[in-house]
């Protein structure tokens, strides 16, 4: 019990100050019958060599990304992350700390999280990003909330460019608040469909750029659509790197940005822990989810950081409160901000283009094959393509030869017509023998 | 105290933001030129470059690791935070978390490359239903306010299912409930409707009976509840909800009082959120990531979220649509299959206590609290101090305020004794409420040293309150004004006109 | 042109038909220092006992109720920006909004200034 610093002694000895005969005294509010008196069928505590054995051994039964030629995207990134980022966010002042709320001997926490807004907001061109949310899936609900808050209106119309998974994500989260969601057919290319789907009771208008088929889209004629009618744009992405080279959704009119920012800093870990960027206008601050981190002094007037606005949050105000988060992704914001930091806006352009290359080659030499399709036009790292067979088939075909090929967009959206719709990712982790390997098998598979 | 000219105290470093000392053209990260060809951007290229300073490795090494110092943390000391189970985290944790084969995994690789982490998947199911004795888990929920929402959709959808998805509207909520529990509510379009507690702090039984009706859609009750205390009537409670067609929402927060020893399926939950951050020693990371699986009744069983597991033969598959689930989920509550990485957290700190060791994780932490409690209640007001405590103790400012201090004082002025303060002000059924939560990884030591701590601050209480109202006096800053961080919000830095030119 | 109390703290001044509003010196006090006024909008109509305005200090959020119905015609915009007013003179600058009162007569079971200087002291 290498977890537990009492001794018997010490338990025998406290028990005798406290006055009780044995734990169970402790425990006499239980109701009879519920206090078990023995462990539950459950195997029996281990040492550290015997845990990490087994958990090896689950480990080994896992095909490493790493270990392949990898091509998935779809909401999820593989690049590469500073050695020094994962080192300092295992420092046991960041690791084992608890949210700020004692900003006297938590202003490591709170000045990262400031640098962290800070840089949000100047990676998206927004006014005001917040502490992060769980993920950009739940932030995207989250912003549906927020408009229809700011709007006063109760419908919100998603493209069929957004990503299936935080499609649903809104839909469960925000029919269960009395919104109504109005998810737009899937797209390749057609964000401004939500314009013609808009009405008087519109909050807001969800698009994403890149989308999930890798599209990139001019978010300025939908932003200026969406405010005539009174709505607001609410742009999503999921791979925040684009940003390095794409125009950012502030600079085009958007007024909430929210996405994925797991590409920055955090590992894939199977789908989380993740971190959800989240930004909007300064205006629209009181009726956002979620942490704040701002700037203040203390009592000798030295430059400070605190946890503010939080007359917003659950803990003061409950059922009036813009969100019910408490908890959010602070350590996956702090990998965030290191490696955003040893990158730099000279690093983040050059691993950006690094990305978008790598994706244009693939695109050639996929597209090289007859009946192979790319179907979209203007992409960053990622695009979809259209095979001669079915995604699932061709991708089992492909892993046989070291290559995971992609994801099929019928597993995200098992939709008509979609059954050979491949999406396809390329970032600064793939090497040209990669590629090539890709292009050589798929040429092999689909003839 | 002494000014230095440089602003450093001793091992404690005076820190820039990165945006007054990085550089537009600085970068800590090397990497290949690209080959220059021609973009596919179609346009949409970025047109400004982002004003993002970068440092050097060694630099922005320093600047992390300074930052750090700044912060306080269980490594170094006791943090007994209410309602936080701030408990050691287990090293071997860190190291599992990060092996290739899990944390290199994408959520959307092939089934077949990804079984180890189904199988792990099922394995955390495995245990927490176990220690918790009910039907199913939703693994996905995030963190333990999603877990909640998880828990309140699943009765939304049972609700429906039954036709009574408009007419069963009010949702019961103690008073002395965590923020979240009424958040949640109100999020999933239910009214709130609050109970009062007793005198001796836990649910009036007799305000409850008066607030069932056919409009209940269910309570959500934290048990051990925030006060500490086991709610000894929650047979009864579970009882009188269900029979007035409700269903029981059990907000597991404090389940580390109880792991191993009660099973919340055998008093009447149907649903209750884990806080694998608190009960099971992942990180708290200062604010997360966290984890909160949601373990059903078999009432709610078939409701719980895609995606899921299920075994065929030898392979386990993932559900991820509703229609191919042989339950009828509620929906989806993220993107992908939640946080892996903290499952691999949780199961290996499961696998280290076993079954033997989580129960005396339950236990050592009642004994704990308890001796804290003991030591403490003649010295502090224990507003419900006549019965024992679960894993934390609550206490008062009251002995205190005659003297002119209150908790908040008495927060800072731990500060400088060079301990986090307890909870503060939670929860509100209590008057400057102190809660101290112990957790099991703390030695009798320690407890001894921070109650004569207390114990000397008591006393000190009574004559010095000047000490008190202006603490910290040795912490790494003085307190802070939230006053003015909140009347004018400055929530990130401003760029300055040279910054911002070089960009250009 | 007296002032009249609510239980909720809010207090009011009749000036013909028009309620001028806010909170009580007492209730400013024990918010202590006002961070944020959340201010109706114009035209808004607002039942007495009904929500009106939200009242913020760093650490507490309250609700403001109207003490009279009727239609919101005026808002103190001063206090965007200048919240610390409502500290400064709760009952002077630091007032709220004006109303048109819809019944008349809806004030004069409100607590006059010494019932509610007694049931503040309770």
């Amino acid at each position: 019990m290498r977890y537990l610093p009492l001794s018997d002694d010490d338990r025998a000895q406290m028990l005798a100050v406290i006055g009780a005969k044995s734990v169970d005294d402790l425990y006499a509010g239980v109701p009879s019958g519920a206090l078990l008196d023995k462990p539950v069928a459950l195997p029996a505590h281990q040492g550290e060599q015997e845990v990490e054995r087994l958990m090896k051994l689950l480990a080994s039964c896992n095909i490493p990304a790493g270990k392949t030629a990898f091509f998935l995207g779809a909401g999820a990134y593989r690049h590469h992350i500073p050695a020094s980022v994962d080192h300092l966010i295992q420092r046991s002042e960041f690791l084992t700390t608890y949210t700020p709320y004692q900003p006297e001997i938590a202003q490591g926490t709170l000045q990262a999280l400031y640098e962290f807004q800070t840089q949000v907001a100047l990676l998206l061109d927004m006014e005001v990003a917040n502490a992060s949310m769980y993920d950009g899936s739940t932030g995207m609900a989250e912003a549906a909330l927020m408009a229809a808050r700011v709007t006063k209106r109760t419908r919100v119309v998603l493209s069929g460019g957004v990503h299936p998974h935080y499609a649903e994500t809104v839909r469960t989260t925000c029919e269960a608040a009395g919104l109504e969601i109005v998810a737009l057919p899937a797209a390749v290319d057609d964000e401004m469909a939500v314009l013609r789907a808009m009405d008087a009771n519109t909050a807001a208008v969800i698009v994403q750029s890149p989308n999930v088929f890798g599209a990139i889209t001019d978010l300025k004629p939908i932003a200026d659509g969406a405010h005539a009618g009174g709505a607001l744009l609410v742009a999503s992405f999921t791979e925040a790197m684009a940003f390095g080279l794409i125009e950012p959704p502030g600079a085009m009119g958007a007024d909430i940005v929210v996405g994925e920012g797991q590409s920055i800093g955090n590992a894939l870990n199977f789908g989380g822990p993740y971190v959800g960027l989240f930004a909007t206008k300064e205006k629209y601050l009181r009726q956002s989810p979620g942490r704040l981190a701002g700037e203040t002094v203390d009592a000798d007037g030295k430059r400070g950081f605190v946890l503010t606005l939080s007359t917003r949050e659950q803990h003061i105000r409950r059922e009036k409160a813009t969100s019910n988060i408490c908890t959010n992704s602070g350590l996956c914001t702090l990998a965030w901000t290191i490696h955003m930091t040893l990158l730099g806006a000279e690093g983040l352009k050059r691993v950006a283009t690094l990305n978008h290359e790598n994706a244009c080659d693939l695109a050639d030499a996929l597209a090289a094959t007859p009946g192979v399709e790319v179907l979209t036009r203007r992409y960053f790292n990622e695009f979809a393509i259209r095979l001669p067979k079915r995604a699932d088939i061709v991708l089992d075909a492909l892993l046989e030869k070291g290559i995971i090929g992609g994801v099929p967009f019928a597993r995200l959206n098992p939709t008509e017509g979609m059954e050979n719709v491949l999406l396809v990712c390329a970032t600064e982790t793939n090497t040209p023998e990669d590629i090539n390997a890709y292009a050589a098998a798929l040429k092999e598979i689909v003839q | 105290m002494t000014e230095t000219v440089s602003g450093n105290r001793g091992l404690l470093q005076a820190e820039a933001l990165i945006f007054e000392t990085g550089s537009l053209a600085r970068t800590g990260v090397d990497m290949p030129a690209p080959k220059g060809r021609a973009n596919r951007l179609g346009g949409l290229g970025r047109k400004v470059a982002p004003a993002l300073p970068g440092l050097s490795e060694p630099e922005a090494v320093r600047h992390y690791v300074r930052l750090s110092q700044k912060n306080y943390a269980i490594d170094l000391g006791f943090f007994p935070l209410g309602s936080c189970t701030m408990k050691h985290n287990p090293r071997l944790n860190e190291k599992m978390a990060r092996l290739e084969g899990f944390a290199d995994l994408h959520p959307l690789q092939p089934t077949q490359t990804v079984q180890g982490a189904l199988l792990l998947m099922e394995e955390l199911a495995r245990w927490l239903l176990t220690l918790t004795g009910m039907e199913a888990v939703a693994l996905s929920p995030k963190a333990g306010a999603h877990g909640e929402l998880c828990g309140m959709l699943a009765i939304r959808a049972a609700l429906q299912a039954r036709g009574e998805g408009e007419t069963r509207k009010r949702v019961l909520v103690p008073e002395s409930a965590h923020g979240t529990n009424p958040a949640t509510a109100a999020a999933c379009g239910f009214i709130v409707d609050e109970i009062k507690a007793t005198e001796d702090g836990h649910v009036d039984l007799e305000d409850l009976k008066t607030k069932l009706g056919p409009d209940v859609a269910g309570i959500m009750l934290t048990n051990p509840n925030t006060c500490g205390l086991f709610e000894r009537d929650i047979r009864t409670i579970a009882d009188l909800i269900h029979g007035a067609g409700g269903y029981f929402y059990c907000d597991g927060a404090n389940y580390n009082a109880i792991v191993g020893r009660v099973r919340p399926g055998d008093l009447g939950v149907d649903a209750m959120h884990i806080n694998l951050h608190k009960t099971f020693s992942t990180p708290h990371g200062g604010g997360g990531p966290g984890a909160g699986p949601t373990v059903l009744s078999p009432a709610l069983a078939p409701y719980a979220p895609v995606p899921h597991m299920v075994r065929r033969g030898e392979e386990l598959a993932l559900v991820e649509h509703a229609e191919d689930a042989e339950g009828t989920p509620f929906g989806r509550m993220c993107a992908f299959h939640g946080q892996m990485g903290m499952y691999v957290r949780a199961l290996t700190y499961m696998l280290s206590h076993g079954s033997d060791g989580l129960r005396q994780v339950a236990e050592d932490s009642v004994l704990n609290a308890n001796y804290l409690l003991a030591r403490l209640k003649g010295h502090f007001n224990a507003p419900f101090g006549g019965q024992p405590c679960m894993h934390e103790v609550l206490l008062d400012d009251s002995t205190l305020r005659p003297h002119g201090v209150e908790t908040i004082d008495l927060a800072k002025a731990l500060l400088d004794e060079g301990y986090h303060p307890m909870t503060t002000y939670f929860p509100l059924v209590v008057h400057g409420a102190l809660l101290i939560e112990p957790t099991e990884t703390e030695s009798k030591a320690e407890l001894d040293r921070f109650a004569d701590v207390l114990i000397a601050l008591a006393e000190r209480a009574k004559t010095d309150s000047a000490h008190f109202k202006s603490a910290p006096h040795l912490a790494p800053m003085r307190r802070l004004d939230e006053t003015r961080a909140a009347r004018q919000p400055k929530l990130r830095w401003k760029p300055v006109e040279a910054l911002k030119t070089a960009a250009e | 042109m007296t002032t009249k109390y609510t239980k909720d703290h809010e207090w009011v001044r009749i000036e013909g038909d028009v309620a001028v509003v806010g909170i009580s010196t007492f209730a400013a006090e024990q918010l202590g220092d006002v961070v944020y006024v959340e201010l109706p909008a114009i035209g808004k109509q607002v039942k007495q006992g009904g929500d009106m305005a939200v009242v913020e200090s760093a650490k507490a959020a309250s609700d403001v109720y109207a003490p009279v119905s009727g239609e919101i015609i005026a808002v103190n915009d001063a206090l965007n920006g200048n919240p610390e007013k409502v500290n400064e003179g709760a009952e002077g600058d630091g007032w709220f909004c004006k109303i048109r009162i819809a019944n008349a007569g809806e004030a004069d079971a409100l607590m006059d200034a010494s019932a509610y200087a007694d049931f503040a002291k309770a």
